[in-house]
C-alpha cells in the first residue's frame, strides 16, 4: 500500500513539475494577451525560434553560454519589434479573429526561417543540468524526480513573482494593465502605446527562450517542440488567458491529470492517451467556466 | 424553415459549362502524363472538396476550427473499414456512409461552438483532430489490425467496374467534387447559408431575428465534417492509395486552414483557387530550386522558404486583403470589364444592381 501511495506521489509530482514547462510557454501568450488582447498564436513558433537560434548561436559560431543566450534574448527582441512594426500596427483595427490568424502566419515565418537558417536536424542542448533523478531526494523522500525539472519548477516559480511584481508595482506594469484595458484611453492619456507593445513582445520572447530551453534540454530541439506547445492553448483555457497565476495553476493541472491518467487509465486503451487528455480536459472547462479558473468573465457587447 | 434553392442564372450556367468542358473534355485530351493527374490534378480536387468543407464552418458560419485533418481521417478509415466489412454497400455507398460518420464526429465535436468562439474554439476542435488521430491509432480494429502501420486501400470499384487508372480516378474525384460543389453552392446561397451568414455576423442579432443557433451551428459543423470526410475517403483512395493516420496530422489542418484563408473566406470558388495555390506553389519552388539554381539549394531550404512565403501571405493578406485571392480575383474580372466597356461606370452600376 506504500509503495502504491509512494508511486502515485511520485507520478503526481513528476506531472506537476512537467506541468511547470507548459506553464512556461502558456506565460508568453498571457503576458501578450494582458497587455493587448491579442492571442499570439507564434507563440509556440517563438520558443522553436528562439532556442533553436540560442543553439545555432552556442553551436555553430561556438559563442559561449552566456553570450548566446544574450543574443538569442536580443535576437528575440527585434522579432517583437518587427512584429509590432509590420504585423501588429497595421492591423491595430482589425477584428480578433484576424489578429489570431496573422499570428498563425507569423508562426509560419518564424518556423520557416529558423529551420533555413540553422537546419532541419535535432540539436541537442546542454545546460549542464542532468534529466536525471536527483540522488539526494530519491534516497530520502524515496522520489526519484528528476534535476531539470527542479530547475524548471524554480525558473518558473521566479518568473512569474518577477511578472506579478512588474504587472503591480511598477509603472510599466501599471501602463500594461491600462493597455489591455482600453488601448485608445491608454494612448490618450500619453501611455506610449508602441513602447508598451514592443516591450510585451520582446518579453513574451524572452519567455519563449527561456521555456525553449527547457523543453530542449529535455526532448532535443526539434521542430516537435511547436506540437507541444500547442499543449499551452488547453492550459490557458484552464487557468484563464489573463491570469499569470492562472498559467501556472492551468500547467499543473495539465501536467499532473495527464500524466496520471496516462499511467493509471493509459494502459486499457494503448497509452499516448496524453496527446489528446490536455484538451479534451480543456472541453470540460469551455463548457462549464468558458473563462477558466482565474481569467475573467468575459463579455460581450451587442 | 423550408430550404429554398437558388435560381440558377445565365452567368451560373456559363460557368459551369465552361468548367465541365475544360475539366471533362480539355484536360483529359491534352494532358497525358500520368504525374499530372496523381500528384496534381487528384489532390487538387480532393483538398478543395476538404477546403468547401472548412469554408462552410470558418467562412459561412464563421466559427474558427481547426481539425479539418481529423474528419478526413474519419471519413478514410471509415470508408476502408465500411468497403472491408460491408462490401454490399459499393463505393458510393461507403463514401456517403463514411461522410455521414464524420458529421457524426463534426457534431460531436462541433457542440462547443455554442459556448465558446474564437481561440477557444479552435482549442476545442483541436481536440477532435488528435482524439481521432490517436483513436485509430490505437484500436486495431480501425485498421484491420494490421501491424505495419500502412494499409494499402482498396481498389475502387463501382458497378462492377474497376477505376484504378489515374485517369479513372480523376473522373471519379471530379464526379463527386462537381456535385458537392454545386450541393454547396446551393445552400450557401439559400435559407441555410444565409442562416450561416447571420449566425457569423452576429450571432445575438441572429438569435434574436428567430435563427436557431444550435441548429445552424451543429449543422454548419456536421456539413463541414461531411465534406472533410468525403474528401479525406478520396484523399486516400485516389491520391495516398494507402490509409496511414500520418497522413491526417495537424500539418493537414493548418494547410487546409490555409488554402481556406488564402483562397478567400466566405466563397465556394476561393477553395478551389487557395487549394491550387498551396498545391502548385511548392512544386513552382522545386522547379525552380532544381532549373535555376540546378539543385544548389538543399530540399529542406526549399520547403523552409516555403512555409516563409505561405506565412507572409498569411499576414499580407490578413493586412490588405482578409477576403483573399477570390476577391482579387473579382477585382481583376471587375477592372478588365471597366476597361473593356467605353462608359466604364455605367457598366459598374448595371452589374451593381443585377447582384442586388
Amino acid at each position: 500500500m506504500a509503495n502504491e501511495l509512494l508511486f502515485f506521489m511520485e507520478v503526481l509530482v513528476g506531472g506537476l513539475l512537467a506541468g511547470t514547462m507548459y506553464s512556461l510557454v502558456a506565460l508568453g501568450f498571457v503576458l501578450i494577451f494582458k497587455a493587448s488582447a491579442t492571442f499570439n498564436f507564434s507563440q509556440g513558433a517563438m520558443v522553436f525560434f528562439s532556442v533553436l537560434a540560442f543553439c545555432g548561436f552556442m553551436q555553430d559560431f561556438n559563442i559561449p553560454f552566456v553570450l548566446a543566450f544574450i543574443l538569442a534574448a536580443l535576437l528575440m527582441v527585434v522579432v517583437g519589434l518587427c512584429t509590432e512594426r509590420l504585423v501588429l500596427r497595421p492591423l491595430m483595427n482589425a477584428s480578433e479573429d484576424t489578429v489570431l490568424m496573422a499570428t498563425i502566419g507569423l508562426g509560419y515565418v518564424l518556423e520557416g526561417l529558423a529551420q533555413a537558417a540553422w537546419g532541419v536536424e535535432v540539436r541537442r542542448l546542454d545546460l549542464g543540468i542532468g534529466d536525471f533523478p536527483v540522488p539526494w531526494i530519491a534516497d530520502n523522500l524515496k522520489l526519484f524526480i528528476s534535476a531539470l525539472d527542479i530547475t524548471a519548477g524554480l525558473v518558473a516559480a521566479l518568473m512569474i513573482i518577477g511578472l506579478f511584481l512588474l504587472f503591480k508595482y511598477t509603472k510599466i506594469g501599471l501602463g500594461l494593465r491600462a493597455v489591455a484595458d482600453d488601448a485608445g484611453a491608454a494612448s490618450s492619456i500619453g501611455i506610449p502605446l508602441k513602447h508598451i507593445m514592443l516591450l510585451v513582445w520582446s518579453a513574451a520572447g524572452v519567455v519563449a527562450l527561456v521555456a525553449g530551453c527547457m523543453w530542449g534540454a529535455r526532448a532535443g530541439v526539434q521542430f516537435a517542440l511547436v506540437d507541444l506547445a500547442l499543449k499551452a492553448l488547453p492550459v490557458l483555457i484552464i487557468g484563464g488567458f489573463s491570469s499569470i497565476p492562472g498559467a501556472i495553476v492551468g500547467g499543473l493541472i495539465i501536467g499532473a491529470v495527464e500524466k496520471i491518467l496516462e499511467v493509471y487509465i493509459g494502459p486499457f486503451f494503448g497509452g499516448a492517451i496524453e496527446g489528446w487528455a490536455p484538451y479534451v480536459l480543456a472541453i470540460f472547462f469551455l463548457l462549464y467556466r468558458p473563462e477558466g479558473l482565474f481569467g475573467e468573465k468575459i463579455i460581450r457587447r451587442v | 424553415m423550408k430550404p429554398v434553392f437558388m435560381t440558377y442564372t445565365k452567368k451560373d450556367l456559363t460557368n459551369l459549362a465552361v468548367c465541365m468542358v475544360l475539366s471533362v473534355l480539355i484536360i483529359p485530351t491534352f494532358i497525358k502524363t500520368e504525374y499530372w493527374y496523381t500528384s496534381i490534378l487528384i489532390p487538387w480536387l480532393c483538398l478543395a472538396l476538404a477546403t468547401i468543407g472548412q469554408q462552410i464552418v470558418m467562412g459561412y458560419t464563421g466559427q474558427l476550427a481547426l481539425g479539418a485533418a481529423g474528419f478526413m481521417a474519419a471519413g478514410a478509415f471509415a470508408m476502408f473499414n465500411l468497403i472491408l466489412r460491408v462490401p454490399d454497400l459499393g463505393f458510393v455507398g461507403s463514401l456517403i456512409v463514411s461522410g455521414l460518420i464524420a458529421a457524426a464526429f463534426g457534431i460531436l465535436f462541433g457542440l462547443p461552438s455554442l459556448k465558446v468562439r474564437g481561440i477557444y474554439l479552435m482549442v476545442a476542435t483541436l481536440a477532435s483532430q488528435f482524439f481521432i488521430i490517436w483513436m485509430i491509432d490505437k484500436f486495431g480494429w480501425f485498421k484491420n489490425y494490421d501491424s505495419s502501420g500502412i494499409i494499402t486501400a482498396q481498389d475502387i470499384v463501382i458497378l462492377g467496374k474497376p477505376f484504378t487508372t489515374p485517369l479513372a480516378m480523376y473522373f471519379v474525384c471530379l464526379a463527386v467534387t462537381t456535385i458537392l460543389t454545386l450541393l454547396a453552392m446551393n445552400m450557401a446561397r439559400g435559407s441555410t447559408g444565409r442562416n450561416w451568414m447571420a449566425v457569423r455576423d452576429m450571432d445575438i442579432a441572429a438569435e434574436s431575428m428567430g435563427v436557431s443557433l444550435l441548429r445552424t451551428k451543429v449543422q454548419a459543423f456536421a456539413i463541414s465534417a461531411f465534406y472533410c470526410g468525403v474528401a479525406g475517403a478520396l484523399f486516400a483512395f485516389c491520391y495516398l492509395k494507402s490509409l496511414e493516420p500520418v497522413a491526417f496530422d495537424i500539418k493537414l489542418s493548418f494547410k487546409i486552414l490555409f488554402m481556406c484563408i488564402l483562397g478567400g473566406l466566405g466563397t465556394i470558388n476561393g477553395a478551389f483557387i487557395g487549394a491550387a495555390f498551396i498545391l502548385l506553389f511548392p512544386v513552382l519552388l522545386n522547379a525552380i530550386g532544381n532549373n535555376v539554381f540546378h539543385g544548389a539549394i538543399d530540399a529542406t531550404i526549399i520547403s523552409s522558404i516555403e512555409q516563409v512565403i505561405f506565412g507572409l501571405l498569411m499576414i499580407i493578406f490578413m493586412i490588405y486583403e482578409p477576403l483573399g485571392m477570390a476577391k482579387l480575383w473579382e477585382n481583376f474580372k471587375q477592372s478588365i470589364r471597366l476597361k473593356l466597356s467605353s462608359s466604364g461606370i455605367k457598366s459598374v452600376k448595371s452589374s451593381a444592381q443585377k447582384s442586388e
